[in-house]
């Protein structure tokens, strides 16, 4: 992959291997973070699919959005699948039986498909080391059987099994850290991305890429239908969150911790929530809480940048 | 060239799949299966064999990567007991629907709770209709025999399914015996190289595992159903083929001196051997008692037990499981499904037998041969009994 440092235009490369005509939703902004990956990765890649928005719109016999190799088996075990296309590979290559060359290896999930119910077919696949990428598409709930909470499910965020009520003020628990989680397994290469930042994405996709064990990148993936707001909004969004610090870009390349955005002086968090109907019962308390806890975490990040974590 | 060789039956296993020119072996610890998987991984470790070992974190995740390396193409073994088939369920139906022709040993064992380690038939049973190729192995020659034989067969193009191997947990996979080792050339004779119908290839890129929609779900099932129905015939003839090349035969239903029985006692397992004993016991008084061995599970062979079981009015038969509520042998189920289609069907007694790791001594085999010999004569079919229960 070249450099890229110049226009946004010749910054992806032209072909794309997640193609349209799929299903995704008006402004889905997990599409375009799938798209702009696979743009990146190009043709010698491998994909393990968890079941999941990704899969059902991309995959529905006889109709596929992929031309690169793609195999969905089950919900919680892309990470295993991953691995083992990355074993096979490996021993068919030294054993003489397929030639030699370099194969990236992609596993991917929703929020649910890797930070609740895959996150042991990931942890394993994580502590065992195998060269592959696993991107997590965080849309923050179960969208795809209808915008159901998980672990991933940001605090106050109103969703089908975490609702606003009278007696709840919606989703009662904080956001599951993952790609810490993931840092925790002492991999070369963990990063969070948005597709609101193209340049910065590209550059972690492609680290990712060259990383020599396994690389785990958290996407935000912003989603109109769950998060109930205008579809033209979904790359907005995504910058929104980024500059209210809500979603910290970092990454941590052998146990190094690096903002690669650093957002000094955010913008409320309440400009974040706005636009979205999944926020819009928090009162003005509520919503000053979640911002003095984002404001924390972001500080940690900050104070902490340039050390190694681990 | 074999070798005769005085082996636990789980080594005997792991150095045949060794010389299969397995490429990978995905597996999770659990007992009885664990000695198989151990000298496995003990000989990519001394690099006796050129395979990946991938020691994963579970059952599911065992499945879940051996369903990975088998759409690239790679030959893959696993080896799993009890709960871990059970963890692996979700997938075994995936490995089948996607037809990838993976190899998996079941040591088989009981199913929690209580939790029991010890050997029966309830992992089989649970998992009858994942869409895998079934055979049982009644000790350690048959295990590392039907081993071989098994890749041949998952990976024949008119097939392309996954195969379990069943054998007893501790009664066949810990049990040292006199084995006839086929070497790594011999092996190589048999079994072709891995040349899969459909793999992940960045050339020609495919899908797998896509959406299936109502309009094509059921054609997909029919299909899946014919092709392990049909799958009958090149397992017949591969273990013919099996049989001209090593001398040692197989068929999907075997039978012990069944031709003039009057009463059939029908066994899975290594249970056989025991009642082979008795059969000879009764033979030498003059009874005619023959036995029926179903070897196939999965396609069921209809015609081979229609064969055996001939004219005969009376049969026992043996669970090694229980369908709670239900009839309640999972085998006796199916031997009654299949007569229901024919304008006669036989008496059928059920004993449900061996449950947990119970022994079925000598004596329990002399009783259910009794209750059969009076059955056929009052004609009389008594209810579905636990063999050997304290009450």
């Amino acid at each position: 992959m070249e450099a890229m440092n110049v226009f946004a235009s010749r910054l992806f490369p032209r072909e794309n291997r997640f193609v349209s005509g799929h299903r995704a939703c008006q402004g889905c902004g997990e599409a375009l973070a799938v798209r702009m990956v696979h743009q990146l990765l190009g043709r010698n890649t491998m994909v393990a699919s968890a079941t999941g928005c990704m899969e059902i719109i991309s995959s529905s016999y006889p109709d596929t959005a992929w031309s690169v190799p793609w195999l969905h088996v089950a919900f919680e075990n892309a990470a295993a699948v991953a691995s083992g296309i990355e074993v096979g590979l490996n021993i068919l290559m030294e054993k003489g039986k397929l030639p030699k060359r370099r194969i990236t290896v992609v596993g991917m999930g929703g929020d649910g498909g890797t930070s609740d119910i895959g996150l042991q077919a990931l942890s394993g696949a994580l502590e065992r080391g195998h060269r592959m990428i696993y991107v997590c598409y965080d849309n923050e709930a179960y969208m795809n059987t209808g915008i159901q909470r998980s672990s991933a499910t940001p605090f106050g965020a109103s969703t089908t099994t975490s609702p606003a009520g009278k007696f709840s003020p919606g989703q009662q628990t904080w956001k599951k850290n993952l790609p810490m989680i993931a840092v925790a397994h002492r991999i070369p290469y963990v990063a969070t991305a948005c597709p609101s930042y193209p340049f910065d994405l590209a550059d972690k996709v492609r680290r990712a890429a060259e990383a020599k064990g396994p690389a785990y990148i958290h996407m935000f993936a912003s989603c109109p239908t769950g998060w109930r707001m205008n579809p033209e909004l979904a790359v907005a969004i995504g910058r929104l969150a980024v500059d209210s610090q809500v979603f910290p870009l970092y990454e941590v390349v052998d146990g190094r911790l690096h903002l690669t955005h650093p957002v000094r002086e955010p913008r409320p968090v309440k400009d974040y929530f706005a636009p979205q109907g999944r926020f819009r019962h928090l009162d003005e308390a509520a919503v000053a809480r979640i911002e003095r806890r984002v404001r924390e975490e972001y500080q940690r990040l900050l104070e902490r940048d340039g050390q190694i974590l681990f | 060239m074999e070798e005769r060789i005085g082996m636990e039956s789980s080594i005997a296993i792991a150095e045949v799949v060794g010389r299969c020119d397995v490429d990978v072996v995905a597996a999770y610890p659990i007992t009885p299966q664990t000695h198989i998987v151990e000298h496995l991984s003990e000989m990519v470790a001394n690099g006796e064999l050129k395979a990946a070992f991938v020691p994963v974190e579970s059952e599911h995740s065992a499945m879940s990567v051996c369903c990975g390396t088998a759409a690239v193409g790679a030959r893959t073994y696993t080896a799993t007991s009890s709960q871990g088939l059970a963890l692996m369920h979700e997938i075994l139906f995936i490995a089948s629907s996607l037809r990838l022709p993976i190899v998996m040993a079941v040591a088989n064992r009981s199913l929690s709770g209580p939790i029991s380690i010890w050997n029966d038939h309830s992992d089989v049973m649970s998992d009858r209709d994942v869409g895998w190729v079934q055979i049982f192995a009644e000790n350690g020659q048959e295990a590392v025999d039907l081993t071989i034989w098994a890749f041949r067969l998952a990976e024949d193009r008119r097939v392309s399914l996954p195969v379990m191997v069943h054998f007893d947990g501790f009664i066949v996979s810990h049990m040292i015996e006199p084995i006839l080792m086929p070497d790594h050339e011999t092996v190589r004779g048999y079994l072709p190289p891995f040349e899969p119908l459909l793999r992940l290839d960045v050339d020609r890129p495919v899908s797998i595992g896509p959406v299936g929609i109502p309009d094509i779900y059921t054609e997909s099932k029919f299909l899946q159903h014919k092709l392990v129905v049909d799958a009958y015939q090149p397992i017949v003839e591969t273990l013919e083929g099996f049989g001209k090349y090593f001398g040692r035969h197989y068929h999907p239903v075997e039978t012990y001196r069944a031709e003039d029985a009057e009463v059939l006692l029908c066994t899975m397992g290594s249970l056989s051997e025991t009642a082979m004993t008795v059969v000879d016991r009764r033979r030498e008084k003059g009874h005619k008692v023959g036995l029926m061995r179903i070897r196939l599970w999965r396609p069921f062979p209809f015609e081979d037990i229609y064969r055996a079981v001939g004219a005969v009015q009376t049969i026992g038969v043996i669970d090694r499981a229980v369908s709670f509520g239900g009839p309640p042998g999972p085998v006796a189920s199916e031997l009654k499904a299949a007569f229901y289609r024919k304008p006669q069907q036989p008496r059928l007694v059920e004993f449900i037998a061996g449950l947990g790791g119970r022994d079925v001594a000598l004596a329990d085999f002399e009783r259910m041969f009794d209750v059969l010999l009076s059955t056929r004569k009052t004609g009389q079919v008594p209810p579905p009994a636990f063999v050997g229960l304290r009450e």
